[in-house]
């Protein structure tokens, strides 16, 4: 007789998304997201590890301003026309930290289009740039996400530029961060721009070949697939102090002036310590 | 305290026949109208089939007739492949706004319609977000004729929903459905030897079981849901994976360009795939079902449990082959087990069959009545007794225990 009175409401209502958020299921290799364990430990044990320790020989710096619990938006500069540094950056937090934790890297939605590499990216943690995918990450999941809010700006850009940080887009990241109250935690890569720099755009071949776009590098197009090769330029990867965006008052995000100047001071840091690196390393090769 | 009187659509179809069996026997169900173009599939007891037009034309007279309260329709065609496209799009859009009609205006004694739509709703593209909460819209206008009706039948249920103030509308969007009674496009491809993809891309994939659409619908007709729920089974799914769990090979015969004309030429050979789904197989997609869950809906599989039941029902196929002919509707049969006074006992398809237990609460009720009424209590002990015992002859003596606690 339940069924004809409406007004009872069921016993387990709750309005709080993350008691909601599937269970686990220990017999599957693949996530909900699309990682394969399998393949991105392989990839972990035999290329990152050999570009880790033996190529770039990275060093790091300030890794326990990567938080051991709860999410974390980690914000970082990027280069190189084949970018290396999001996978250094996984690397080094498998490596160093005390509690090492998987990081999602968001990725263009147009790497989605693309054949296999689509297949690729996603298997290897890279999540595509959906606010509504970076918030369920990191307030639902909790987890480490990698932004690079150069984008596309900074992949293309050509040698002479180096370690110039581009605009840092209409500073989407911190309003996520903010949304979610997880901190900013700010990264300055030295390397990645020697590793594969761009000497020029080709911006004709890139419409022939329906690329994002056409470089000209040290090795490519003239060796063809090799051109996929990286420099052994010397790594260095720094995690700054963490920015709390939980303390900022109600609704932060509303306030696009506020968004803008976190978003400006995160640039600013990062571009010191480039600054400070890169005045530091007597050679591009050795450190 | 009169019950629910539920009209349900598309009782034909499978989701149809499995929500109206699910109402007959939940005892706050007064009234079951089934309708639909085609006759029921499946064996009902209460529920009254009346066939109607594919356009549901002259609904709003049962809606009238009947004071039907509670309407759910099941009837939308959500695979292409299940007919073509001006048949689809006659009854998903004629017949949803012919529907709508007959459940609004000032005197209609609808207070509910539960709409059973589908993910199609949200498209597949490349710059979808990872699942889809029930607020987002798509990116991008309707690519397949299918998709275009499924949006035009749900914009024509918010317009309703948004006259029709006091009537509840749920619109449930489900996932790809799977399970051993239903046939699907999907299924189709899932039961090849191999299953067909597009090289290079392997999307994620989401499922819904069977018995939680059936499950979901009920939900739907006996709570209260207001607004658009997503029904998908928890957990999403690679293609590669779903393949390894039906233990066969990914078969990447459709090339990532030209892909529709690949697609064509596979039509040619015999394997249908229908556009909307040659979009998933390139970008997949999934559904945020937790809306769904903090309404108090507990899924009873995942996407995976979902799969490997299927793929169950594969390995068995061929073992469990027909024992016995399924049901078959024939009206004069019904209607003779319905009303026919020579028809007895068990044998009789009885309106509000009680249990026992219904019976002791019954009888608690009464008991809990102001001194004034036991006067009543006497005849109507009787009455519910003698319904019970042509009812459930056997369980006659269940029946006697609760009487004498009735009339003190």
């Amino acid at each position: 007789m339940t069924a004809s009175q409406p007004a009872l409401p069921p016993a387990t209502r709750s309005d709080d998304p993350r008691a909601h958020l599937p269970a686990i299921e220990p017999e599957r290799t693949i996530t909900d997201w699309g990682r394969s364990e399998r393949l991105e430990g392989l990839i972990d044990r035999t290329l990152y590890s050999f570009l880790y320790h033996y190529w770039f020989r990275c060093e790091v710096e300030g890794i326990e301003n990567v938080p051991a619990t709860g999410g974390a938006l980690l914000v970082s500069n990027h280069a190189g026309a084949l970018p290396p540094d999001a996978s250094m950056i996984t690397k080094a937090i498998q490596e160093e930290h005390p509690r090492p934790r998987k990081l999602h890297l968001t990725v263009e939605h147009f790497f989605k289009g693309y054949p296999f590499f689509s297949m690729f990216v996603t298997k290897i943690g890279g999540v595509p740039a959906h606010p509504a995918n970076v918030h369920r990450l990191l307030h639902d999941e909790q987890q480490l996400v990698l932004v690079f809010p150069e984008g596309a700006k900074a992949t293309e850009k050509l040698y002479k530029d180096r370690y110039k940080l581009r605009r840092f887009g209409r500073g989407g990241f911190v309003e996520a961060a903010m949304r979610a109250g997880v901190p900013i935690v700010p990264i300055a890569v030295v390397g990645a721009e020697e590793a594969m720099p761009t000497f020029a755009q080709v911006g004709l071949l890139k419409r022939l070949t329906g690329l994002i776009y056409f470089p000209i590098t040290p090795l490519f197009p003239h060796l063809g697939l090799l051109g996929a090769a990286y420099l052994p330029a010397k790594f260095k990867l720094r995690f700054l102090e963490p920015v709390r965006t939980d303390r900022m008052g109600a609704e932060p995000w509303e306030d696009k002036g506020l968004v803008q100047d976190v978003a400006g001071d995160i640039r600013a840091r990062i571009q010191d310590e480039l600054v400070d690196m890169v005045g530091r390393r007597r050679s591009v090769w050795f450190g | 305290m009169s019950g629910k009187r539920v009209l349900v659509t598309g009782l034909s179809s499978y989701w149809g026949g499995r929500l109206a069996q699910a109402l007959e026997r939940d005892p706050g169900v007064d009234v079951i109208v089934g309708v639909s173009p085609q006759d029921p599939t499946c064996e009902l007891t209460r529920t009254e089939y009346v066939r109607v037009g594919t356009q549901h034309a002259l609904l709003e007279r049962i809606v009238r007739a009947a004071a039907i309260d509670t309407v759910i329709d099941t009837r939308m065609i959500v695979d292409s492949a299940a007919a073509t496209p001006k048949a689809a799009h006659e009854n998903n859009v004629v017949g949803t706004m012919n529907i709508l009609a007959a459940c609004g205006g000032p005197e209609s004694p609808v207070r509910k319609v539960v709409f059973k739509s589908s993910a199609h709703y949200y498209g597949c593209e490349r710059d979808d977000p990872a699942y889809f909460t029930e607020a987002m819209r798509r990116p991008h206008p309707p690519r397949t004729l299918l998709e275009k009706d499924i949006v035009e039948a749900e914009r024509a249920v918010r317009a309703f929903a948004e006259r029709n103030g006091d009537v509840t509308v749920t619109v449930l969007r489900f996932a790809n459905g799977l399970g051993p009674d239903i046939a699907t496009s999907h299924m189709a491809l899932l039961s090849l030897p191999a299953i067909p993809s597009i090289l290079g891309f392997d999307p994620r994939y989401q499922f819904i079981h069977e018995d939680d659409i059936a499950g979901v619908l009920e939900h739907a007709a006996l709570d209260e849901l207001p607004g658009a729920y997503n029904a998908a089974g928890d957990g999403v799914l690679a293609l590669s994976e779903i393949a390894s769990l039906l233990g066969k090979p990914l078969a990447p015969v459709l090339p990532p360009w030209g892909t529709g004309i690949a697609a064509s030429a596979l039509r040619r050979a015999g394997i249908r795939i229908p556009p909307e789904l040659l979009q998933q197989l390139r970008y997949g997609r999934a559904l945020d079902n937790r809306k769904l869950k903090a309404a108090g809906y507990a899924f009873r599989a995942t996407s995976r449990e979902t799969v490997q039941a299927f793929a169950e029902h594969l390995r068995t196929r061929g073992l469990r082959a027909r024992d016995g002919e399924g049901y078959q509707y024939e009206r004069e049969v019904e209607e003779f087990l319905r009303w026919s006074p020579a028809v007895r006992g068990d044998d009789r398809l009885r309106l509000g069959r009680l249990s026992r237990d219904q019976l002791a609460e019954l009888a608690r009720a009464l008991e809990s009545l102001p001194e004034a009424r036991p006067v009543r209590l006497a005849p109507r002990g009787t009455e519910s007794g003698s319904t019970l015992r042509t009812g459930s002859p056997s369980s006659s003596g269940g029946a006697a225990d609760p009487e004498p606690a009735a009339d003190p």
